[in-house]
């Protein structure tokens, strides 16, 4: 099952770093990048995006901001929100909306969990 | 003035996320001992003047403010500071002892308190971002001054005071106490090229195949 995965960080550097996980582990699915929250609906509005890796602490809207939004029009996305910031209180909402903890700087063994989970929630939606 | 004739652009977004995933980790440290959410911004990366430097502080900030200053050195040198108004110190004490101390204790705490502070949220940063650059740094020991900004930031000698210096900070606040404030490190050119020199290793570390 080929999907489509939408990275969202303001930093292009951790773009790359989230894309080469990503390839390492899906090598079929397909990888989109956003820049800012805005870049993220944009995309969201023209495609399909099957599963949402998010940065927490970015410029214009923070990343928990943006999955509130995502999660609203999206129930069933499987949302990650990347950061090092892990503060009871980002970890309580990321929770409260739904979405998965991965902690930045992103490695395979950190990303694995989640997109084996987003792989199996989203074959089981489709049988 | 922006550092882009020092670091290009991919060089700069790396400075900045490396400072970012330090920082947060040091904002995670900062939540468990004062049990409140710690907000950060997005850091601040400049090349400017010490002096501007200074300024740049003390336009936003009253006169009086206390610091926690650990310098570090290795493959870059530099000083890190953690910085409040000068009001905001005793509150930032209140919090990390949970509010269970006498007025007369606080103030006799306040030195050794604010060191400890400094320690754990300067250390956590630096050695976050060392471990990202795969270098070690060692760090001296922390010292609480206090002054207006020129003196956190005084320079050595009349000349460095106009030297160039890598100036990154990061406002943060702590949710439902009165207590902000800024991490700022400060590092002098020939760091700043050593810097330079592993943020490119870095770049290239994630950007080969292997990882």
């Amino acid at each position: 099952m080929s999907l489509t995965v939408l990275i969202v960080d303001d930093s292009k550097l951790a773009r790359i770093v989230a894309a080469k996980a990503l390839s390492a582990l899906q090598p079929e699915w397909q990888r989109l990048e956003a820049g800012s929250a805005a870049e993220a609906h944009d995309v969201f509005a023209k495609q399909q995006v099957d599963v949402a890796l998010i940065d927490f602490n970015m410029a214009d809207k923070d990343g928990l901001e943006l999955a509130a939004e995502l999660r609203r029009d999206h129930p069933g996305l499987p949302i990650a929100i990347i950061t090092a910031n892990i503060q009871d209180e980002i970890i309580a909402k990321a929770r409260a909306i739904n979405a998965t903890f991965v902690p930045k700087p992103i490695t395979k063994e950190g990303l694995e969990g989640f997109l084996s989970g987003a792989a199996l929630s989203l074959r089981s939606k489709t049988i | 003035m922006t550092p882009d004739i020092f670091l290009d652009d991919l060089e700069r977004d790396a400075l900045t996320e490396i400072v970012n995933i330090g920082v947060s980790r040091a904002a995670s440290n900062l939540r468990k001992m004062v049990g409140q959410q710690v907000l950060l911004s997005v850091p601040s990366i400049d090349v400017v003047s010490q002096k501007r430097a200074a300024r740049l502080i003390s336009e936003r900030e009253l006169p009086q403010l206390v610091a926690v200053r650990q310098d570090f050195t290795g493959a870059f040198s530099g000083r890190a500071l953690l910085i409040f108004p000068h009001e905001k110190s005793l509150e930032l004490v209140r919090a990390v002892t949970n509010d269970e101390l006498s007025a007369a204790d606080l103030i006799a705490m306040e030195h050794e308190a604010l060191t400890e502070t400094g320690n754990i949220i300067l250390n956590s940063c630096l050695a976050t971002m060392a471990n990202m650059l795969r270098q070690s740094l060692s760090m001296t020991i922390p010292v609480v001054i206090r002054g207006d900004s020129a003196t956190l930031f005084e320079a050595t000698d009349a000349t460095a005071a106009e030297a160039p210096v890598l100036f990154l900070y990061i406002d943060f606040t702590v949710r439902n106490r009165n207590i902000s404030g800024y991490i700022a490190v400060l590092m002098t050119l020939p760091s700043l090229m050593a810097l330079k020199e592993l943020i490119a290793a870095f770049i290239s570390r994630v950007l080969s195949s292997d990882g």
